[in-house]
């Protein structure tokens, strides 16, 4: 039986912060209205228009309403606002993320007349910054990626205003918005103005899995000469040095939750649906039912490739490559964008990096079984009020930890340190340490030893 | 055996879980007649400002109980009949058992003010004071807490985040009195000012004004100040629940009276936690402990009786924590809030007044050290205990004072600050600061 909690009524923001709010609200508005003009002129006036007036917006609310206040955890009445605790907002903000997914995956191909199907008026208008930075007109991609990086860089200024007290928190979102900026926005495009492949430096197989297929392989060595065999050479050893040697020291935080640009999305844009994330353990069953299969299925996937191109299909027909095709369009686009992100308000942040990505399911096995990482529990100074639970954007039940005086040692954990900030008794520590005794727990608390952890 | 826990608190459910692990086959039904799971006390507050859901603070999820074979009863123990060792239930029913553990808690003390019954005027101490609170505070501007302890600054942070203005009465000239130094106390004011929220020290409420409807519209306070308000907190401290001992044999004082087993004066009746009076504590404790942390550790060591494991109640090196708005409180050990003759105390305080740490020890060589605060800190649990319990010299923990730091990676670390200042206030003692912080430093 759950206690009748009266919802109460929510305090009126002020008429700055409805200002604020307004601006962005306008800022949507004119972006529907230069999706809908035919006129080129007009509607590059209302895409800009729109970009200023959602960023100005979303900057000068979060400045008044986190910057306003003096520094420290600020969720009041986060789970009885309709936008955060999946009230009618966060419906709507979904159905128009999701759409948004899918309309770019499947209804904006280019026609090769520079035609992008739906999204054709969004696109275009980026053509002037395109030509500058890539030295070619903008496409559908293109626009994707600038809506991305506008969206970490804007809502990481506001992560930067609600998290001040923190210095791991600001330091590691301005790490998340330097490498959207540089490695997943600039660097790609400068490399195309150059007319060099475009390279992501921060992803790799298999979250990236086509830079260790064959296509890629053969493309970038043929099309980037030297600057392509580094991109290779990068690739590899990132997957198979860089990662398990940077996992050892500091657990997968030093990507998930530093670098990659999927958690540089859940880190910024996504840190109001944090608490979204489902801990019960049911979830995490389902986490790890999926999410190794995934990784099991690329790594096979990738081998059959590069079986396919050195017996040109004589042995296996066309399974590698159907097999890719069909990788591609359900984990790639439909689980990575679709659901990862469109329901971002419903189900939490990282729906895509806790059940799908194989390269978070690679660095979880080494961080469980080849790390020094731990979120350390101090003492016995546990009071289990679920305050940390309640952040975990990977549903971890941290409180189930903390409460038995034990260190949380997660394949999934990426290292975001909320729990270690939100806790009000100062009882997480992420720290890396000896391995020997890493999983022990406090003496001074007695673990109930019961099937909590199952 | 059958055991029956009444109350499912942090007492009662770690009673139950520590005999589950002890004794696999045992029968053990936990009776409470306010929630049908065990929920976390200490994060109603939470609740009421948004930042959880009321599932959010149950500790366990709602199939632990049955997995583990904990029966739960969601209802009220009415009766005790211990000679027939048999309990009434308001829901009707009777239920038998072979052991009992009182676990009852507390409920809001009440000190016989005018008024204190009008509607509007409550405690905070379960969840029918939340729920009266979340209805009572709606549309509301003004609230005024009485009581300047733990409960009156969580009180005042709730009206706060709605944005319904907070009064904080305290009766000592500073917040805690009883338990934080000056300099403490200072910078929780601190907090208040921040936050924008009064508080008046020195003073105490004398009498509640109500409306023609039987709500409250004013107090009075010893100052002879009428305060306007629509609401008042009642945060002076809670009294054990006797409702049930009440009605039979067990031995009550303040609280139910028991030994250092935690045994009453019934055979086969415990009584653990809040409710609990030991009737010889141990040196430098107090009788009765209404602290998470107490509750948590008397609900295992009764459970080790209970299981014929006879097993006396020794709390250990105390340590509590709080949280004071943005500031974050810890202490360990002997940490009095007055001058105590024999002790010495060396105080830092961070420039932007965040930040202080207090460390207590002896004032004779080797100057043991025997507690400490921490405000804006963290402080490792293990390290701070290990130091007490070795009788630490005051030079060894400075120097080592990296040790103890539980911040967060990347925060600006203090040592240095600390030390330096120690060796200007105790140059008879300085020493050089030889460990940082970090868990490799620790080997």
């Amino acid at each position: 039986m759950t206690p009748t909690l009266t919802s109460p009524p929510l305090p009126a923001s002020s008429p700055a912060e409805k200002l604020t709010l307004a601006a962005v609200a306008a800022g949507l508005l004119a972006l529907l209205l230069a999706w809908a003009d035919a006129d080129a002129a007009r509607r590059n006036t209302w895409f800009w228009l729109a970009m200023g007036s959602v960023s100005a917006g979303t900057l000068a609310w979060s400045w008044l309403k986190y910057g306003q206040h003096p520094a420290g955890v600020q969720q009041d009445n986060l789970w009885l606002r309709a936008s955060t605790g999946r009230g009618a907002v966060a419906w709507v903000t979904g159905l128009v993320l999701t759409g948004f997914y899918v309309v770019l995956y499947w209804f904006s191909d280019g026609d090769g007349k520079g035609n992008f199907g739906l999204l054709n008026n969004l696109v275009h208008p980026l053509d002037g910054f395109s030509q500058w930075l890539r030295a070619k007109p903008a496409d559908q991609w293109f626009l994707y990626g600038t809506f991305y990086t506008v969206a970490v860089l804007v809502m990481g200024g506001r992560a930067l205003w609600k998290y001040r007290h923190s210095r791991y928190q600001v330091i590691r979102t301005i790490s998340v918005m330097f490498f959207q900026l540089g490695f997943s926005f600039l660097i790609p495009g400068l490399l195309q103005f150059f007319q060099k492949p475009e390279f992501y430096f921060n992803y790799f197989w298999p979250l990236h899995y086509q830079y260790l297929w064959p296509n890629d392989v053969h493309d970038l060595i043929k099309n980037g000469q030297a600057l392509g065999v580094f991109m290779v050479f990068w690739g590899a050893v990132m997957s198979f040095v860089a990662t398990p040697v940077l996992t050892y020291f500091y657990g997968k935080r030093w990507y998930c939750s530093w670098v990659c640009g999927c958690g540089g999305l859940a880190e910024t844009a996504g840190d109001p649906y944090r608490q979204l994330s489902d801990k019960s353990r049911t979830a995490w069953r389902w986490e790890v039912r999926i999410i190794y299969p995934v990784l099991a299925l690329i790594i096979i996937i990738t081998a059959l490739l590069w079986v396919n191109a050195a017996e040109h299909g004589d042995v296996l027909g066309d399974a590698g490559p159907v097999a890719a095709k069909w990788y591609g369009f359900a984990i790639g686009s439909v689980f990575s964008g679709v659901i990862g992100v469109g329901f971002y308000p419903i189900m939490g942040s990282r729906v895509w990096c806790r059940f799908g990505c194989p390269m978070a399911a690679y660095l979880g096995l080494l961080q469980k079984h080849f790390s020094r990482f731990r979120i350390s529990t101090n003492g016995a100074q546990c009071i289990s009020c679920g305050n940390c639970s309640n952040v975990c954007e990977m549903g971890i039940d941290v409180q189930q930890y903390a409460q038995r005086g034990a260190p949380i040692v997660r394949a999934s954990c990426v290292g975001c340190g909320m729990c270690s900030t939100a806790c009000p008794r100062g009882v997480l520590n992420l720290e890396n340490g000896p391995r020997e005794g890493r999983t022990q727990a406090s003496p001074l608390i007695h673990a109930d030893s019961l099937r909590i952890l199952s | 055996m059958h055991l029956v826990i009444i109350g499912n608190g942090i007492t009662g459910v770690t009673c139950a879980l520590t005999v589950r692990r002890l004794q696999p086959e045992a029968r053990i039904t936990l009776v409470s007649g306010e929630s049908a799971h065990h929920y976390s006390r200490t994060a109603l507050m939470y609740v009421y400002m948004g930042h959880l859901r009321y599932q959010d603070i149950k500790p366990y999820g709602d199939w632990f109980w049955d997995e583990n074979r904990l029966g739960l009863v969601h209802a009220t123990a009415t009766a005790l009949n211990a000679s027939e060792k048999l309990l009434t239930l308001d829901n009707g029913s009777t239920l038998s058992y072979d052991q009992l553990l009182l676990a009852t808690g507390s409920e809001s003390k009440l000190f016989g003010w005018p008024g204190q019954h009008l509607a509007g005027v409550q405690g905070l101490y379960g969840l029918p004071d939340l729920e009266a609170m979340a209805r009572d505070t709606h549309g509301i501007n003004r609230g005024v807490v009485v009581g300047g302890g733990l409960i009156g600054v969580e009180l005042a942070e709730m009206l706060h985040t709605r944005g319904i203005e907070p009064v904080v009465l305290v009766r000592d000239a500073r917040y805690w009195g009883s338990v934080l130094p000056p300099e403490e106390a200072n910078l929780v004011d601190r907090q208040f000012q921040e936050n924008h929220v009064a508080v008046r020290y020195g003073t105490e409420l004398r009498e509640i004004l109500g409306d023609a409807q039987g709500r409250v519209r004013a107090v009075v306070t010893t100052a002879g100040e009428e305060i306007a308000c629509q609401w008042v907190g009642l945060a002076t401290g809670v009294t054990p629940n006797l409702t049930l001992a009440k009605t039979s044999d067990v031995e009550t004082d303040k609280g139910i009276l028991v030994d250092e087993f935690l045994r009453t004066s019934v055979p086969g009746v415990f009584a653990a936690g809040d409710c609990a009076q030991h009737r010889q504590p141990g040196a430098g404790e107090v009788p009765i402990e209404q602290l998470w942390y107490t509750g948590r550790m008397q609900g295992e060591t009764v459970a080790h009786t209970i299981c014929g494991q006879a097993t006396a109640y020794r709390r250990g090196i105390w340590f509590n924590s709080a949280k004071f708005f943005n500031l974050e409180y810890q202490t360990y050990g002997q940490a009095p809030a007055e001058p105590t003759p024999g002790l010495s105390s060396f105080y830092w305080e961070h420039p932007a007044a965040r930040a202080a740490l207090r460390i207590y020890f002896q004032a004779d060589a080797p100057h043991a050290v025997v507690g400490f605060n921490a405000l804006g800190l963290r402080l490792r649990h293990a390290a701070c205990e290990r130091w007490i319990r070795e009788y630490a010299p005051v030079g060894t923990v400075l120097a080592h004072l990296g040790a103890a730091n539980f911040d967060p990676e990347f925060t600006r670390q203090h040592e240095k600050a600390i030390v330096a200042d120690f060796n200007r206030q105790f140059p008879a003692l300085a020493v050089a600061l030889k460990q940082r912080k970090g868990l490799f430093a620790r080997f």
